[in-house]
């Protein structure tokens, strides 16, 4: 084994999830999950809040989720900037495709009508 | 004489100055996030698919009818409770994995292998309750290239024009098993890698080479697994 990936193993060592850290953020998943059920199961079927207001709730939850999991349980708010930019900023080319794409299917809602 | 070091001679210190890892990452570590982000790709370009056929119809087969029963103990009128059970496994065994990753840090080979043991545990249950769901559906009718008869697919939807009802059926039947079938694919890989990890851990590998970073590794594609997952979840069963 290098001295090197003797340093890597010896840095991340002192910035490691505790088990009181990662019962937190499953708690926090765990919570989000059961506020989504809440709203599918009763705030939209007893028509507290219609659905076109449920989904970007829905779509905003599960990016927290994402975040938490990406951030806590893959361990990247704890890496170097640098990798944490080279998996991150890639994403921007899924979002470009999710708006290209979102604007083409207005367009065959037309052509289908 | 103390010696004059005039600044282009200087000792560059920054992470991009060469002589060290700017990512600080073993190799190994580098690579599984980068082959995840590939992954990414491969889902993304899967469900965005799947949202600009869903955006652009007029009806769809509504979750909360589709998805209403718990496999072995009601047959309808219980829906996303099934879905919320593989969701909650899921993270579960997300948490162990985790839970191992923190044992690896204090050498704690006992402890990594019975989170493993944990993990592997509710992967399996996991693909169990997928395989129960795909049943479920495959019996009322949906497949890849097949779906239910009229007067069963009327009960799926809430309104919308009913000529289109089949279009729109097959649309989601094909996409559904195709991005859950992915998915799952991932889970499988996932467990067998687990199982072979766990194999070493139980052989002492690791604890000879005085690292647990391979559980990390495994880890992190564990994770991301349950990543795809909250997509899957949230787009295939609440919105």
């Amino acid at each position: 084994m290098s001295s090197e990936s003797a340093e890597v193993h010896h840095e991340e060592h002192g910035e490691g999830m505790t088990r009181k850290k990662i019962l937190k953020v499953f708690g926090v998943l765990l919570g989000i999950t059961v506020i989504e059920f809440i709203i599918a199961l009763w705030l939209v079927p007893a028509g507290h809040i219609p659905l076109h207001w449920a989904n970007p709730v829905y779509i905003v939850l599960t990016l927290f989720k994402a975040f938490y999991i990406v951030a806590y349980f893959m361990h990247l708010k704890f890496e170097r900037i640098g990798l944490a930019l080279c998996i991150i900023v890639p994403i921007l080319f899924i979002i470009g495709l999710i708006l290209v794409l979102t604007n083409e299917s207005h367009y065959w809602v037309d052509l289908r009508a | 004489m103390s010696v004059q070091v005039s600044p282009i001679d200087e000792v560059k210190t920054t992470p991009w100055s060469g002589g060290r890892s700017p990512f600080n990452v073993e190799y190994g570590k580098m690579m599984m996030w980068f082959f995840l982000l590939s992954d990414a790709f491969t889902f993304s370009s899967l469900l965005i698919a799947y949202g600009a056929l869903r955006f652009s119809s007029s009806s769809w087969p509504a979750p909360d009818l589709v998805f209403q029963s718990v496999p072995g103990l009601l047959d309808s009128g219980a829906p996303l409770v099934f879905v919320g059970l593989m969701t909650f496994i899921l993270i579960l065994s997300s948490v162990t994995m985790v839970l191992a990753v923190e044992a690896g840090h204090r050498m704690a080979k006992k402890e990594v292998l019975w989170w493993m043991v944990a993990t592997i545990i509710g992967g399996f249950t996991f693909l169990g309750c997928q395989a129960l769901e795909w049943s479920h559906l495959h019996h009322e009718g949906f497949w890849w290239g097949s779906i239910p008869n009229m007067e069963e697919l009327k009960h799926l939807f809430k309104g919308g024009n009913e000529a289109t009802y089949g279009t729109y059926a097959q649309q989601f039947a094909n996409l559904f098993f195709t991005i859950t079938g992915f998915h799952g694919f991932h889970v499988f890989s996932g467990v067998i890698i687990n199982i072979i990890i766990t194999i070493n851990v139980l052989l002492g590998t690791y604890q000879k080479r005085g690292s647990y970073l391979m559980i990390e590794k495994v880890g992190l594609y564990w994770h991301f697994v349950d990543l795809v997952w909250v997509f899957v979840f949230t787009f295939f069963y609440l919105v």
